[in-house]
């Protein structure tokens, strides 16, 4: 049962990270934007589904979602969210090796901080 | 120089959107399933019925609304923000709900949610100082 439990909390942070990096990747695509008037905020949503980036985004939040379900089926919430705490760390990695931003050292000790506070919050 | 400013402006404008709509849509979904109760079962028929009564009420849509209002200014903000900035500095968010929680319905907070919240403060403060792009138009 340890192994199936490591094995859906890594699915649920590993594809629930995968699933955000892709989102940023359809976005970052689609270039900043910059009015926020209802037609052009409009016309961004629409753009959005076009870009494949988007589709792997959704597929991939949708793996972490029903697996976090599973797990939820026989480990505790107590347990379960605040080990999700580390999607934080996670997904600054992969947005440093996979997005190519600059995560300065700044950067790095807050992701950490909150890491372990929102841990504190959920425990 | 002043784009950078305002730029940072309208990061930390849409970030606090982006986290009331979030908590608040949470909260009012929690509220809405609350009221409805338990299925009694998830036989087709009791789960279409819950359904039906879920859709039916005014909170849960509200919720809805807002958890949409969410994904919109999430997906606005990573058009421009890098990801390891929007991503921590969205868990100010807990520290909202416990804030929300203490100060409005009055629940016990227990003292390890206030270390933790006081440490996501923290962190989303020193995250919060670094600059929000840097990928593009440096």
């Amino acid at each position: 049962m340890m192994a199936q439990t490591a094995l859906f909390l890594a699915t649920v942070v590993i594809a629930g990270q995968l699933g955000e990096l892709s989102l940023s990747q359809a976005m970052k695509t689609l270039g900043e934007v910059k009015r926020f008037d209802p037609a052009t905020l409009l016309r961004f949503i629409a753009s959005a589904f076009r870009v494949k980036w988007m589709w792997i985004g959704v597929g991939l939040m949708a793996v972490a979602f029903f697996s976090l379900l599973a797990l939820l089926s026989w480990e505790n919430v107590s347990m379960v969210v605040p080990a999700t705490a580390v999607n934080y760390a996670v997904g600054a990695m992969g947005a440093r090796f996979l997005l190519g931003e600059q995560v300065t050292k700044e950067r790095w000790i807050g992701v950490i901080i909150v890491c372990i506070g929102v841990a504190f919050v959920c425990v | 120089m002043a784009e950078r400013k305002s730029r940072r402006g309208k990061t930390l404008t849409l970030l606090g959107l982006m986290v009331t709509f979030g908590s608040l849509g949470d909260v009012l979904l929690g509220r809405g399933m609350k009221q409805i109760g338990d299925p009694p079962s998830w036989a087709p028929g009791a789960a279409l019925a819950f359904f039906v009564r879920a859709f039916g009420s005014g909170t849960i849509w509200l919720g809805i609304v807002l958890l949409l209002l969410f994904l919109v200014s999430y997906m606005l903000l990573l058009s421009w923000a890098d990801f390891s900035y929007i991503s921590p500095a969205s868990a100010i968010g807990y520290a909202l709900v416990a804030l929300l929680g203490y100060f409005f319905l009055g629940e016990q907070v227990p003292a390890t949610r206030w270390i933790g919240v006081g440490l996501i403060c923290l962190g989303v403060f020193i995250v919060g100082g670094t600059h929000p792009n840097t990928t593009q138009n440096r």
